[in-house]
């Protein structure tokens, strides 16, 4: 009889050549049940995979748009990863976001008619202030009065959100906006520059870039990087190495949030150029399957961001060209995050196969 | 169980499409000239029975109408936000040769990928930013609302209506006044509760405020939401209603009177054929009953007396005819101030940036 | 202001807040058992299209809620599934169920947006929501099965070493909680609003989340949130028809807000907290640790 509870037993040492491969297996495991579902909805599921995988980046175009989409993906999902290895799960980075696009998107606002070079780095400031600001409010909650942060900072993503909308729709409106709730655009020194004419890829990859090396030279070179990694594999440890846990909870909460701050205002001040109340399509929540299947590795996120970019562009061109909902998209997401989180457990565990007695 | 249904009835229609994009293949294999490509983008599903629902109508009138002359496509569920700009580039760079971008705020997406490809020509609905190559159109719903108005001021036995907007935008504004002005006229002691939803959709929400409004009294409900959610609460309630963009009487088919139908078919044709015929140019279309872009749907005769549904009949014809204007001076805002002089009528700057409530409206507008 | 009206205002009252009811009770017994799942949202979705095309279907409103039941049920089970027996991350699990959810509801209801059906009296559910709360607080307090519901929730390996199964006690909070969540969402699409659209539960779900932890995990303390959180909304708008003029998003934040306060308050006291939230919330449990 198959076994449905297999024994496990806990491994000495998280295995290495798993964890690589988990990822693999979860994306591998998601096209196959994909094909299976585009089978079973009348299509030719190799033509379906090609179009919802291969055509999407089939041109420059392509590739900079998905450069585009794992842009705030990669930089806020690296800086989750802060808090995951601390074992404190911040899921409000939409809520961090959205401050940041706020706090940032508000001086783009101010110097709308101002030229000058210093205009975006201030806006950029104003982004990172503004999400670690709001990253810090679950943080300090925790630390003072014990609250749970996943609930807390779930609950600031809503406030967040709604302050946005209370904006756009009174008093940041557009004076000449016909009071439709959105702002006025930035100045161009408001603006993210491009990297390339024609092609909507701008320096927020960049500063992604240089937020994924920061964030891997911190936890392979860095003391602090040491003792998050410690705090978060055995906190009783931690606490005998008279690491102060308190100011760790605030570093990781500070660096997470500013992360998606500047995710944030890399996309109103990219991409978009105002501010309105529908900024992002979830990138803070989708950031989190981001950071899952990347294993909280700066090198993983940066390829998980990318798979994650693409089921977003494959479901529009499977619309497009094969009138496939575009819902299947999620449907892709949330898989390959079931396939990971279940397959995670060969890192940690062996499985012992016995018959049941 | 129901799943299995489901798909069965996924691969049925799947099957009708792929023979109608096979049939179309034999066409285009067959057809002198190409046929000219028509994208559309909506902000929501074409079932919606709202406001995609009439442009997605709009879309297969279009093809209707044009035959092999015209293929068309559509994405549907864009998000207003900087996926709009790739999914209406998509269709540009697919070689779609003419546009319809449906919402309000793809109207910088759509400039922004219109300066990309001068050569595709792009229709930006509600909007007000053009270019060479990109057009806006709207329809002058708010001549429907003074007939919904002068229909609501005689039917109403409470002297209340209740009054669903979405946000107060000038599009929704406008309707509000012009629906004031034509239902005071007929019945100076009508009291008009406006509840803001602050969202375009949200079933339940708009079920709240149309049970609120009912409860307060109202015995006719207006919306400028977009489920038809309201016009079900009216049914429920025993009390009359207004639908919204489409012919919403088999939701509610004791208490619908009669809706503002958004009729683009022969707007979109117009515009597809001009492209066929190589005409096409940039302009700035803002129709009403005249042109047909607005329509009101059949009025319900079991709930509307004969005379009722003739006057109504009449105010359409001299809104078509010009003899009747939906913004007729003498008009004062709330603060009492003349806006629009005696003999005069709205025109169409004011209109357009209408935020102020007529003299006579309770509650102050939202800013 | 006249009576008529308070009573409409009641029963407006009523029938808004009855899907926070049933959702929220689900997740409090899932939350009891030590257990959070985040994928409320995307369970009540499935439950509403699940049920909408099978009275479309069947035309039966029985098998509809029924289907309902099932399909949060089924949902749920996926997630027990990986949070029991494959100890994924329960708060990326959750999440994961969310946006499969969204995504799937949007797929099975495709060709039934817009589909007319006569809508179910809804004071049913008003009255069962009440019953299924309070045989919910009996069974925490008054009988032996709920004490070991709740000795799962505070600490799985005593209970663990009484010789009590936490795996299957988790298995039976999480398809509660899912079925309910099921049920929920028919209730959105047959009794509240009858119709299918996409993503009509409209943030419900998270609501639900936010008030459980307002209620302090307390069953009887669901209906008291449910009904400010519900009557804060419907207040909102019986002003705006009364013309008195505000930010409607301030009065929206407030169950968010008031949440935060309440978990503050219940948090910063270590008897409190130990008095009201499972200690184990979150924790997977591992036979071999």
């Amino acid at each position: 009889m198959f076994n449905f509870l297999p024994e496990l037993k806990v491994r000495e040492n998280p295995s290495s050549i798993m964890n690589f491969s988990v990822p693999v297996v979860a994306v591998f495991l998601t096209i196959v049940t994909g094909s299976l579902i585009f089978a079973m909805m009348g299509f030719d599921p190799i033509f379906a995979l090609h179009t919802f995988f291969i055509s999407p980046i089939s041109n420059t175009y392509g590739i900079s748009e998905l450069l585009v989409k794992a842009t705030p993906l990669a930089l806020i999902a690296v800086g989750l990863s802060f808090c995951f290895k601390n074992n404190l799960y911040n899921i409000g980075a939409e809520g961090q976001l959205t401050m940041g696009a706020v706090i940032g998107g508000g001086i783009g606002i101010y110097f709308h008619d101002t030229q000058g070079f210093w205009v975006l780095p201030l806006m950029i400031c104003g982004g990172a202030i503004g999400g670690a600001l709001w990253g810090m409010i679950p943080a300090f909650l925790k630390i003072k009065f014990n609250t749970n942060e996943i609930l807390t900072s779930l609950m600031l993503v809503y406030i967040a959100l709604l302050i946005l909308d209370y904006l756009v729709v009174g008093p940041w409106k557009d004076p000449n906006g016909f009071s439709f709730p959105k702002t006025r655009k930035f100045g161009d020194s408001g603006r993210m520059p491009l990297l390339f004419s024609g092609l909507r890829v701008h320096f927020g990859i960049i500063i992604t870039l240089i937020g994924i090396f920061a964030s891997w030279f911190i936890f392979s070179k860095t003391m602090l990087g040491y003792q998050l990694k410690v705090t978060g594999f055995s906190p009783v440890a931690s606490r005998y190495a008279g690491f102060s846990q308190d100011k760790l909870v605030y570093i990781a909460f500070i660096i997470a949030g500013a992360f998606a701050g500047i995710a944030g205002l890399g996309e109103v001040s990219g991409p978009i150029g105002l501010l309105y109340r529908d900024i992002s399509p979830n990138y803070g929540f989708t950031a989190i399957i981001v950071a899952f299947l990347g294993r909280l590795h700066p090198i993983g996120i940066i390829f998980a961001s990318l798979i994650i970019a693409l089921t977003y562009l494959g479901a529009e061109d499977a619309q497009l060209f094969m009138q496939i909902p575009a819902a299947v998209g999620f449907v892709f997401q949330g898989l390959v995050l079931f396939y990971l989180l279940g397959a995670e457990l060969l890192v940690n565990y062996k499985i012992v196969l016995r018959k049941r007695v | 169980m129901n799943k299995q249904l489901f798909l069965a009835g996924e691969v049925k229609m799947i099957k009708l499409i792929t023979t109608t994009i096979f049939f179309l293949g034999l066409m285009l294999g067959s057809a002198n000239a190409d046929p000219k490509k028509i994208g559309f983008i909506y902000i929501g599903p074409p079932g919606d029975h709202g406001w995609t629902y009439m442009h997605d109508q709009g879309r297969q009138y279009m093809e209707s109408q044009l035959g092999d002359a015209v293929s068309s496509t559509y994405i549907e569920n864009v998000p207003e936000n900087a996926d709009a700009v790739r999914a209406i580039r998509k269709l540009a760079a697919s070689g779609h040769d003419l546009i319809f971008t449906t919402s309000f705020n793809y109207m910088d997406q759509t400039l922004e990928v219109a300066k990309e490809f001068p050569d595709v020509k792009f229709e930006h609905a509600t909007g007000y930013m053009r270019a060479d190559n990109v057009s806006t159109y709207g329809a002058r719903f708010y001549e429907g609302r003074t007939i919904s108005g002068h229909i609501a001021g005689n039917l109403t036995k409470t002297n209340t209506i209740g009054y669903i907007g979405s946000f107060p935008i000038p599009e929704v504004v406008r309707g509000i006044n012009a629906f004031y002005l034509a239902a005071s006229k007929v019945n100076p002691d009508i009291k008009i509760k406006i509840i803001w939803a602050f969202t375009w959709y949200d079933p339940g929400k708009e079920a709240d405020a149309a049970k609120t409004l009912i409860n307060q009294g109202a015995d006719i409900l207006v919306q400028h939401t977009d489920t038809f959610a309201p016009c079900q609460e009216a049914e429920k309630a025993g009390v009359l209603a207004f639908g919204q963009a489409s012919n919403q009487e088999e939701f509610c088919p004791n208490s619908h009177l009669t809706a503002i139908e958004d009729v683009w078919g022969p707007y979109y044709a117009e515009r597809a054929k001009a492209v066929v015929d190589g005409t096409w140019s940039s302009s700035d279309t803002w129709e009403g009953m005249d042109k047909g872009m607005v329509v009101m749907s059949p009025y319900n005769a079991k709930i509307m007396p004969s005379d009722l549904i003739q006057e109504a009949v009449a105010m359409e014809i001299a809104l078509k005819d010009g003899s009747m204007h939906a913004f007729e001076g003498p008009i004062y805002n709330q603060a009492g101030e003349l806006m629009v002089p005696e003999g005069e009528v709205a025109d169409d700057g004011m209109l357009l940036g209408m935020n102020w409530y007529v003299q006579g409206i309770d509650g102050e507008l939202p800013q | 202001m006249n009576l008529d009206i308070v009573i409409g205002i009641i029963q407006i009252i009523l029938i808004a807040t009855t899907p926070l009811v049933f959702a929220g009770i689900g997740e409090l017994v899932t939350e009891k058992t030590g257990v959070l799942n985040l994928g409320v949202e995307g369970m009540m979705l499935v439950g509403a299209v699940t049920a909408f095309v099978t009275l479309v279907i069947t035309g039966s409103y029985f098998l509809a809620f029924l289907v309902s039941i099932l399909s949060g049920a089924l949902m749920s089970g996926l997630f027990a599934y990986l949070v029991l027996i494959l100890m994924s991350n329960q708060v990326a699990t959750g999440l994961a169920l969310t946006i499969f959810g969204i995504g799937l509801s949007s797929m099975i209801g495709k060709q039934y947006i817009g589909t007319p059906i006569k809508g179910f009296n809804p004071y049913f559910f008003v009255v069962l929501s009440f019953v299924i709360v309070f045989l919910v607080h009996y069974f925490f307090y008054k009988t032996k099965l709920g004490l070991i519901f709740r000795a799962v929730g505070e600490s799985h390996h005593s209970s663990h070493a009484l010789g009590y199964s936490v795996i299957k006690i988790r298995l039976l909070g999480i398809l509660f909680g899912g079925s309910m969540c099921g049920l929920a969402g028919s209730y959105m699409s047959i009794c509240y609003a009858p119709m299918w659209q996409e993503n009509m539960i409209a943030g419900r779900g998270w609501i639900a989340l936010a008030l459980v932890v307002f209620a302090t995990w307390k069953p009887r303390r669901i209906l008291v949130g449910a009904y400010i959180f519900g009557g804060v909304s419907i207040l909102q708008m019986n002003l705006q028809a009364w013309g008195v003029n505000f930010p409607g998003q301030f009065f929206n934040m407030a169950p968010y807000l008031a949440t935060m306060i309440v978990l503050v308050i219940i948090s910063s006291n270590r008897l409190r907290i130990r008095l009201s939230a499972p200690a184990s919330l979150t924790i997977p449990f591992f036979k071999g640790r």
